[in-house]
C-alpha cells in the first residue's frame, strides 16, 4: 500500500458559534491514483470538509495531511498556494466567471500557480493550446471554445470547469456534486469523461455527492454521516 | 499581480453601464472642483494684473474695496464723484508724477465708457508694468473721437472710422441715447486681458459735451445743442469719478494718502491698490473657501456613489470570488481586485474631469471673457490643481479600501462555498 495522498486523523471542526462539532473524523485516507466516491447527504458537513481540504478552513484539532504536507501547520498564504498548486476544484453550478472567455476560464488555474502553468506547457504547448486540447478531450467542440461562457449549456459549462480543474495536472481533483444539474444520461457520460481525464493526468479524484447511484465505477466508496463521521460505504 | 489588474479591468468592463454612470459622476465632480479652483485663480490673477504702477487710487469717500471695484475693474457704480478742483489740487502736489482722471457712468451696448485724458494712454500700466499699445489708430484728439478696448472692437465688429452712439447710464437696454452726438473710432488698443479691453475711451470734454443739454439723467425738453456748437461752451469738467495717481517716489505714498484723506474741500479716499486688493481677497476668501468646500463635498458624494455601486455588485460576485479562491487566490488578492476597480474608476474619473474642464474652458472662454472680463486660459493643470487632483485620488484610494475590505471579509467567511 503506497503512502496516503490524503490522510485525515482525529480531525474535529466546529463553527465559531456552534457548540457541536459538525465534523468529527477519526481516520480518512485516500491513496494516490484512487478514485473515491464520498457519499454525503446535505447537512453532513460536506462543504466544511471541502473547505478543510482546500485549506480555507482550519480544524480545531487533528491532523490534515495532503501530499506529505501537514496543512494545519501551514500559514494561510501557504495553504492558498498549496491549493493553487495541487488541488483542482469542481463545483455544483456556476463554476465559470461570466466575463472571461472559455479559454481564460480554463487558464484561471494557471494564473495563480506557476507550477500548474509549467506543467500545462511542459509538452511544448502554449497555455491556450493546452486549454483547447483539454476542452476537446472533454468533448467540447472547438467551435464552442470561442463562445461566451454564459451562452454555453450547463453541461458544457461543467466541462469547461472540469478542464480548469484538470489543467496543469494537479495531484488531487475534488468534485462537489458537479453533475447535479445534469440529466441522468449526461451525468454518466460526464462522470466517465472526468474519470478518464483524471487517469490520463494521473490525478486522484475525490468525488462528493449525495446520490449513491453515481458511485458505480469508483474504486472506493465512503460515507459522510450526519454529524460528520466517515465510514466505509463498501466497495461499489 | 498583473493578471489581477487585467481581471479587475475585465470585470469592470463587464459592469460598464453602472460603473460608467459613477465614472461620469466622479468626472463631473472633479471638473467642478478644478473649475472652481481655476476660476478663483484666474479671477485673482486678472484682478492683480489689472493695475500696475499706480500708487494711489483716489475717489469719493467710500470703502477701499468699492473704490477699487468701480474705478479699476468697472464693476458697480460710484456713489459719489469728486470735484475737478480737488483733482487739480492733488495732481498739482509736488510728489505727484502723473495723474489720470477717470469719469464713468455712460455705456455703449452694456460696455463701460470712460472719460479720461491723453495721460491715460501715456501712464496707465497693467500686468508687469506694460504700457497700453495701439493695435490700430491713435489716441483721441478731437472732441467726438473714441478709442476702443480690444474686446469692444472684436465683439461689436468695429473698425477705425466707424461711428457709434453712447448711451446714458449703465445697463444693457432701455437707456436714453446720446444719439445726436455720435463718436468716431480713431483707435483700437491691443489686448491686455484686463478691464481696459471692455472699455470705450473718450475725452473728459466729450463727457461734458454729450451732457450739456441734459439734466437729471434725461435730455432737457426743448433744448438741443447740436454737436457743431458745443465747442462754444465751457467743456471743463466739473466732476470726475476717480483718479489714478503715480508718484515720483513711492516713499511719499503714505504722506500723500493722509493728505488726500484729510482733504479740506470734500471727503476723499485714497487707497493703495495692493492693500485694497488684499482686503478684497479677505472679503471673498470666505466665499471662495465655501465654494471649494462644497465642490469637495460633491467629489465625496461621487466617491461614495462609486463605493456603493461596487459594494452592491459584491453580492452578485460572491460566487466569482469563491471561484477565484478555489483556484488559489488569496484573500489579499481579492482585496486588491476590488480596490483596483474603485481606484481605476477614480483615476479615470480624474483624467476625464481634467479633459472635460479643458474642453469647457476652451468652449466657454469667449463667453466668460465677454461677460466677466475674465480670461480663462485653456492650459492643462497648474500645480495647485494638481494638488487637488492628488487629494481626489487619495480620497479615491481611501474609498477603494471599503469594497476591498468587504471582499476580503466575504472571501474569508465564504471560503469555497458562498452562502447565497
Amino acid at each position: 500500500m503506497p503512502a496516503a495522498l490524503i490522510r485525515i486523523e482525529n480531525l474535529r471542526f466546529r463553527w465559531a458559534d456552534d457548540a457541536d462539532f459538525c465534523l468529527d473524523i477519526p481516520l480518512f485516507e485516500v491513496h494516490a491514483g484512487e478514485r473515491v466516491f464520498l457519499h454525503g447527504p446535505s447537512g453532513s458537513g460536506k462543504s466544511t470538509l471541502l473547505g478543510l481540504l482546500g485549506g480555507v478552513l482550519v480544524p480545531e484539532c487533528g491532523r490534515l495531511h495532503l501530499l506529505g504536507s501537514e496543512l494545519t501547520q501551514l500559514r494561510p498564504a501557504a495553504r492558498d498556494r498549496f491549493r493553487a498548486d495541487h488541488v483542482g476544484f469542481l463545483f455544483q453550478l456556476f463554476n465559470l466567471i461570466p466575463y472571461l472567455s472559455v479559454v481564460d476560464n480554463v487558464l484561471l488555474s494557471c494564473r495563480f500557480s506557476a507550477r500548474r502553468l509549467a506543467r500545462a506547457t511542459a509538452a511544448g504547448n502554449s497555455p491556450a493550446a493546452e486549454a483547447h486540447r483539454l476542452l476537446t478531450q472533454l468533448d467540447l467542440n472547438a467551435s464552442l471554445h470561442a463562445r461566451q461562457v454564459t451562452r454555453l449549456s450547463v453541461g458544457q459549462q461543467q466541462r469547461v470547469a472540469a478542464a480548469r480543474a484538470l489543467i496543469g495536472q494537479p495531484e488531487i481533483v475534488i468534485a462537489d456534486e458537479p453533475t447535479s444539474a445534469l440529466d441522468a444520461e449526461r451525468q454518466v457520460a460526464f462522470l466517465e469523461l472526468l474519470r478518464d481525464e483524471c487517469d490520463r493526468s494521473g490525478s486522484t479524484l475525490l468525488f462528493v455527492s449525495h446520490e449513491r447511484r453515481l458511485a458505480t465505477g469508483f474504486d472506493r466508496q465512503l460515507s459522510l454521516t450526519t454529524g460528520g463521521a466517515v465510514s466505509a460505504g463498501g466497495s461499489a | 499581480m498583473r493578471w489581477l489588474l487585467i481581471l479587475a479591468a475585465r470585470s469592470a468592463w463587464n459592469r460598464r453601464l453602472t460603473l460608467g454612470m459613477t465614472l461620469v459622476a466622479v468626472a463631473l465632480s472633479v471638473t467642478l472642483l478644478l473649475g472652481v479652483e481655476r476660476v478663483r485663480h484666474e479671477a485673482r490673477n486678472s484682478f492683480a494684473l489689472s493695475v500696475s504702477g499706480t500708487d494711489l487710487v483716489v475717489g469719493a469717500r467710500t470703502s477701499a474695496v468699492q473704490l477699487m471695484l468701480y474705478a479699476v475693474f468697472r464693476l458697480g457704480e460710484a456713489s459719489n464723484n469728486i470735484r475737478w478742483q480737488s483733482y487739480q489740487a492733488i495732481a498739482a502736489d509736488p510728489a505727484v508724477a502723473w495723474a489720470i482722471p477717470l469719469s464713468l457712468g455712460d455705456s455703449h451696448q452694456g460696455l463701460p465708457v470712460l472719460g479720461t485724458t491723453g495721460a491715460y494712454f501715456e501712464h496707465f500700466r497693467y500686468g508687469d508694468g506694460q504700457p497700453l499699445s495701439f493695435a490700430a489708430g491713435v489716441p483721441f484728439s478731437g472732441l467726438f473721437e473714441t478709442v476702443l478696448g480690444a474686446e469692444v472692437a472684436e465683439r461689436l465688429g468695429y473698425r477705425l472710422g466707424d461711428r457709434i452712439v453712447i448711451s446714458h447710464g449703465m445697463g444693457d437696454s432701455g437707456l436714453a441715447e446720446h444719439d445726436d452726438k455720435p463718436f468716431t473710432v480713431v483707435g483700437i488698443l491691443a489686448r491686455t486681458g484686463t478691464p481696459v479691453d471692455r472699455t470705450l475711451h473718450i475725452s473728459l470734454e466729450a463727457i461734458e459735451a454729450i451732457h450739456l443739454d441734459w439734466a437729471g439723467g434725461a435730455p432737457l425738453p426743448g433744448l438741443s445743442i447740436p454737436a457743431e456748437h458745443v465747442r462754444k461752451f465751457d467743456l471743463q469738467p466739473k466732476e470726475i469719478t476717480a483718479a489714478l495717481i503715480g508718484l515720483k517716489s513711492r516713499a511719499a505714498v503714505f504722506r500723500l494718502q493722509r493728505k488726500i484723506n484729510n482733504h479740506p474741500g470734500e471727503p476723499l479716499l485714497a487707497v493703495l491698490p495692493g492693500v485694497a486688493l488684499d482686503q478684497l481677497w479677505q472679503m471673498v476668501g470666505f466665499a471662495e473657501r465655501t465654494l471649494l468646500a462644497v465642490s469637495a463635498m460633491v467629489v465625496v458624494v461621487g466617491l461614495a456613489g462609486l463605493v456603493a455601486v461596487i459594494l452592491a455588485s459584491l453580492g452578485e460576485r460572491r460566487r466569482e470570488l469563491a471561484i477565484l479562491r478555489s483556484v488559489g487566490a488569496r484573500p489579499g488578492e481579492l482585496f486588491l481586485l476590488l480596490s483596483a476597480e474603485a481606484l481605476f474608476v477614480t483615476l479615470l474619473g480624474a483624467l476625464l474631469g481634467v479633459a472635460l474642464l479643458a474642453l469647457l474652458t476652451t468652449l466657454l472662454a469667449p463667453l466668460v471673457q465677454a461677460h466677466f472680463g475674465l480670461s480663462l486660459s485653456a492650459h492643462w493643470v497648474t500645480s495647485d490643481e494638481l494638488q487637488l487632483l492628488a487629494a481626489v485620488v487619495a480620497a479615491g484610494l481611501l474609498a477603494s479600501l471599503v469594497p476591498g475590505y468587504s471582499a476580503y471579509r466575504l472571501s474569508l467567511a465564504d471560503g469555497l462555498t458562498p452562502r447565497l
